[in-house]
């Protein structure tokens, strides 16, 4: 189901657009799908042993991705012309200190979905002037101290790894975030352009 | 539990869709424009993403991980399963458990450290996907730095347990 997929997508996507893209377009946009979409079919001629695991498990991930997708784009609709700049510049904004590195902690922690959805979020949130030490925080602690992971973590690997694990994540988190910033203050700024970053095409 | 998650997710995020389409037509328009826009926005990496992925746990299952970490030993598995960590995405629901296979088929705490920090703060195969929302600059050096700290904290776990 591989293959065609791509361009099952492309069929019904400008609809919105003003400017039809031409095939060349959607085949670089495409270009690491049809990569991948390559290999795989390789494996399923050369390797069919192996083809099936591989089938599995991209058809898994392919339905999680896709239903996670979804209300992540409406989010980040409702986002773009709901929230204020000035709600998130004081929450989240470089003056917003120890509250805006709790919030970003407690947010990137919460029950959400998998690590690649918090990247459009997080460019979204930067564009609405969070500060760059509070966006590193939210997505370290997306990545590695997310709540329902560590009950499952103190479960199988026990409560005193978990702590362990924990007490020494939370201040790297932190301390990743303020060397961040310092080094993209002391660099020019974000490459970027925080203006366009919802046109992400 | 995380299907229930997943429904709590749409019915919050549709009902506000709803709540704004009924105070403000035009917004939600726009709105559903947008939300439109980055979907297939985030589509061609998602997929590429997604198909690498599958390609890699397909090939690298679970158990060969297990089998091969379990007899290594010494400052080699930890090594080892720190880049297996670093390359690899394995969900945390799977990978979790995986660990505490390690853990009981020989390896050594600092090695099933070394394998969960690296999976869960480097993250390698969704590099390309992070460049493309917040530049290089940011990406680049986030998985850089989690990389000495995943490696500097799996050392520490590992001589505390």
């Amino acid at each position: 189901m591989k293959p065609n997929l791509p361009q099952q997508m492309s069929g019904n996507a400008p609809q919105d657009k003003p400017v039809r893209k031409t095939l060349r377009q959607w085949l670089f946009d495409y270009r690491l799908a049809l990569i991948v979409a390559v290999a795989d079919l390789l494996i399923w001629i050369f390797w069919p042993a192996q083809a099936a695991p591989v089938i599995r498990n991209t058809w898994d991930y392919l339905v999680e991705m896709v239903v996670i997708l979804i209300p992540v784009a409406v989010l980040m609709g409702l986002f773009e012309v709901w929230v204020p700049k000035q709600l998130i510049g004081k929450y989240l904004g470089h003056e917003s200190g120890w509250k805006g590195i709790l919030l970003a902690l407690l947010f990137g922690s919460a029950p959400t979905g998998p690590l690649y959805v918090a990247f459009p979020i997080a460019a979204m949130l930067l564009k609405k002037g969070a500060s760059p030490l509070n966006v590193i925080i939210l997505l370290n602690a997306w990545a590695a101290i997310k709540i329902p992971q560590l009950l499952i973590e103190a479960n199988f690997l026990g409560p005193s790894f978990m702590l362990v694990r924990l007490a020494l994540t939370v201040p790297s988190a932190i301390l990743m975030g303020w060397l961040i910033q310092k080094g993209i203050e002391h660099t020019g700024g974000l490459d970027i352009d925080p203006a366009g970053s919802e046109s992400i095409s | 539990m995380s299907s229930i998650i997943t429904w709590s997710t749409y019915i919050v995020v549709f009902g506000a869709l709803g709540v704004l389409a009924l105070r403000d037509r035009a917004k939600a328009r726009q709105a559903v424009k947008v939300a439109v826009k980055s979907f297939f926005g985030m589509l061609p990496i998602m997929l590429a993403f997604i198909g690498l992925i599958g390609l890699l746990l397909g090939l690298v299952s679970p158990e060969i991980i297990v089998r091969y970490l379990g007899q290594e030993a010494g400052w080699w598995a930890t090594i080892t399963a720190f880049v297996l960590g670093v390359v690899l995405y394995i969900a945390s629901l799977v990978s979790i458990p995986l660990a505490a296979s390690l853990l009981r088929a020989g390896a050594s705490m600092t090695t099933v450290a070394a394998f969960i920090t690296g999976l869960m703060m480097v993250n390698t195969l969704t590099l390309p996907l992070e460049i493309k929302h917040l530049g290089k600059k940011m990406a680049l050096s986030r998985n850089f730095l989690n990389l000495l700290f995943a490696f500097a904290i799996a050392i520490v776990i590992g001589m505390v347990l």
